[in-house]
């Protein structure tokens, strides 16, 4: 392909790209590195219907001042990045430093908001995607064994988790494992004690959630497997079955290694999907338990006084997360595409 | 099915239509008195009942030619700033309370009214004014406090005396649990987050804590007081269902409406309604009572705050909006809405002629006996954050009372930095 012919090819791409992928990304960047100014703060009588105080508040005229002067606030660099509320560099030193043990030490990180959201997106990441990926796995290999008058029926109900909002699935499930919901009676009942509450114990939250996650992604693999499975060579399957093959070992040696790149794509979607949970947290009212690097940006912007800065901080964060998460597959994909070209 | 419940919707929309029309004059013509017949009003707000009737009352100007809409949530919250930031402002105005009109106001998005009270504020009396700096911000419609809310006979079985001071509570909820009248006898919007918050402060200040050094933005929460206050949470905690971080005012109610909670620490705001649902058992409905707030660890000021709820002006909108927004709620908070009985149980009115009614005897009680009001600080909204996010890890004993507060200091500092409120 020319150059000029390859520019005009991709150009609507690479400015939809630029507007709607860069820009944002670029406005992240910005505010994260700047806070709002001070505000001028005086005195000043307030009265309401229980009376007149004095207390401070903040001097609209001269703070919009400072801000009509320098609208993008405060220049901070990467203050915000290091601040307790991120990365907490001052208070991870110091516990280093305190700290008699490995133990303790990871105990004072678990106090720190980014590293207690780290330890259950990650543990969140690393069970649901690999889980998932089988479930799907399986329900695709068993969709296909079905007769073909079944299989309309069997496909839509196996969508069924996808099709249903996340906030609406979680809150379902939120409330069938009430402690007087079905399920939560239920659990109590399998381990024989009345007081068992799955909402007041943090590992049991982050099993409840995690089953979520994997409830509510399996169709996705299951869809691209199924479509996979369609294009399995059937030549392939023949000649295995007649040399013997069992089924196991046609789905080891035949269908396996032929999904493969389809594993591949669903791993970086649901990596990358999974980094950024966030509706079960707010679905099941788990925020004393578990909390993602999604949870504490609604956090930051849906308080009295919105945290603007810090929030940006965090986007940026989770962007550089993932691109990190996803790195060992795109360096396998990039591998695989130079091996094809030779 | 489906049609079955349109119809439903449909007839319940009429009749609360037929309703606000019916309690509001209009004139022959079709002009609805005192409504605006031209201009947008658009009103975002919480949803208890109170504020659902001024809402209504707004909604009655659509009547009269006005463009009109409001949206009611628990989560007004998160969207009243970002909706009146732009120009011209989504929301013409917010309903807030003491806490949320500081974030309206931190953000310049609501204007002073005192153009419109000289020139419109006929019938709004001097204090429902909320004046800061010598400029109307908001007018206020009601008042609101948390106070108990008890079940009279499970007290009368267990022969149990109403409490008044929290540590009254713990011994009757001992008492309760004991005669195995009710297992979890006490109820608390404990949710972690701004709930769990709230009932820091109430006990905070009940033990005679203040959230600043004075005249600072430096935090105080870790303090003898902060300290005793966890510590009574975390005993009445173990009196509550289990599930307690996980639930809000409205979880609480339910439990309470269940027959599940024999005391609590409610809103008078929604106590006032707590037992009309439908299939609230016989015994709650007759035993539903409730008393002022209870005061703790021996002192005299309640542990509870003091609120009132009002309503604002964005700054972001025509002069015209402006006034019409202005009318239409200054009509719906007009003295004839209390002529309706349902209307005047809803709340402590703030309005001119409304007569105390027994369900406003907890909020009452709260404004006598010397209940602090809500802190309207520039950076309070800052604190309760960081209390909500860092007190769930002490009511799971994963921490001490210390290490709690100086997370939740440390946090507040971090947030009040990057805020510009300290250096």
């Amino acid at each position: 392909m020319k150059h000029s012919t390859f520019f005009w090819f991709f150009a609507p791409t690479g400015l939809a790209m630029l507007i709607f992928i860069a820009a944002p990304i670029a406005s992240v960047l910005v505010q994260s590195v700047f806070t709002p100014h001070e505000p001028v703060i005086i005195e000043a009588e307030n009265c309401g219907p229980f009376g007149c105080t004095t207390e401070t508040t903040i001097d609209q005229d001269a703070t919009q001042a400072l801000r009509d002067a320098e609208p993008l606030g405060r220049f901070r660099g990467f203050d915000i990045y290091f601040d307790r509320g991120h990365l907490a560099v001052a208070e991870v030193a110091e516990a280093w430093r305190t700290s008699d043990s490995l133990g303790a030490f990871f105990g004072e990180l678990g106090d720190l908001p980014f590293y207690r959201a780290m330890a259950f997106t990650l543990t969140y990441t690393f069970v649901c995607t690999p889980a998932l990926i089988a479930l799907g796995f399986v329900i695709a290999i068993s969709v296909n064994a079905l007769h073909r008058s079944l299989r309309g029926l069997a496909i839509f109900f196996s969508l069924l988790p996808m099709i249903v909002t996340p906030l609406v699935g979680s809150l379902i499930l939120f409330w069938m494992i009430d402690s007087r919901g079905v399920l939560g009676t239920f659990i109590q009942y399998l381990a024989d004690d009345p007081d068992l509450s799955i909402k007041a114990s943090t590992p049991l939250m982050w099993i409840a959630l995690i089953i979520y996650g994997i409830w509510s992604s399996a169709p996705f693999a299951f869809v691209v497997f199924y479509a996979g499975l369609q294009t399995v060579p059937q030549d392939t399957i023949e000649s295995a079955k007649i040399d013997g093959a069992s089924r196991w070992e046609q789905i080891r040696y035949i269908i396996i290694p032929h999904l493969m790149p389809l594993v591949t794509f669903v791993a970086l979607i649901q990596l990358m999907d999974n980094f950024k949970v966030f509706e079960p947290i707010l679905g099941f009212t788990a925020q004393a338990h578990a909390q993602s690097l999604s949870w504490i940006i609604f956090n930051d912007l849906s308080g009295e006084t919105r945290q603007l800065s810090a929030a940006a901080a965090t986007s940026v964060m989770t962007i550089v997360c993932v691109a990190i998460l996803l790195s060992p597959v795109l360096i396998r994909t990039w591998r695989d595409f130079r091996g094809r070209a030779r | 099915m489906k049609k079955t419940f349109a119809l439903a919707g449909m007839a319940g929309l009429l009749a609360s239509t037929a309703m606000a029309v019916a309690t509001l004059p209009a004139s022959a013509d079709g002009h609805i008195a005192g409504c605006p017949d031209s201009g947008r009003i658009s009103i975002v707000g919480n949803e208890f009942p109170a504020i659902q009737t001024i809402g209504a009352g707004a909604m009655a100007c659509a009547e009269a030619g006005a463009d009109v809409s409001t949206n009611l949530t628990s989560e007004h919250q998160t969207i009243n700033i970002p909706g009146m930031q732009g120009n011209p402002a989504e929301y013409t105005s917010a309903i807030v309370a003491n806490s949320s009109i500081v974030g309206l106001i931190n953000e310049d998005v609501i204007r002073p009214l005192d153009d419109l009270i000289a020139e419109h504020g006929d019938g709004i009396q001097q204090n429902q004014l909320i004046t800061i700096n010598g400029q109307v911000m908001a007018v206020a419609f009601m008042a609101n406090a948390q106070h108990l809310v008890y079940r009279a006979d499970i007290l009368e079985e267990a022969g149990l005396d109403v409490p008044t001071t929290y540590e009254e509570m713990l011994a009757a909820a001992e008492a309760i649990r004991a005669a195995g009248i009710v297992e979890n006898p006490v109820g608390g919007a404990y949710a972690a987050g701004w709930n769990l918050a709230q009932e820091f402060n109430n006990m905070f200040l009940g033990f005679g804590g203040s959230h600043f050094e004075a005249g600072t933005a430096e935090p105080n929460v870790n303090s003898e007081a902060g300290v005793q206050a966890l510590e009574m949470m975390k005993a009445l905690s173990e009196y509550m269902n289990p599930d307690f971080l996980t639930h809000d005012s409205n979880t609480t109610n339910a439990e309470f409406r269940a027959g599940n909670v024999a005391l609590m620490n409610m809103w008078g705001s929604r106590a006032a309604t707590l037992v009309d649902a439908e299939g609230v058992p016989q015994e709650v409905i007759d035993g539903f009572a409730i008393a002022g707030p209870m005061t703790v660890g021996g002192g005299d000021v309640p542990a509870s705050t003091l609120w009132w709820d009002g309503w604002t002006v964005a700054a972001n909108i025509s002069d015209e909006d402006a006034e019409a927004t202005f009318l239409a709620l200054k009509r719906a908070i007009a003295p004839s809405i209390l002529e309706d009985e349902d209307t005047a149980i809803q709340a402590v009115w703030l309005i001119d002629g409304y007569e105390p009614t027994p369900a406003a005897e907890g909020v009452f009680a709260a404004a006598q006996s010397g209940t602090i009001p809500y802190p309207m600080l520039p950076y309070m909204g800052l604190l309760h954050t960081a209390l909500g996010n860092e007190l769930a890890d002490f009511m799971q004993g994963r921490e001490t009372a210390e290490q709690a507060l100086a997370d939740v200091e440390a946090a507040y500092v971090a947030a009040a930095r990057e805020q510009g409120f300290l250096q």
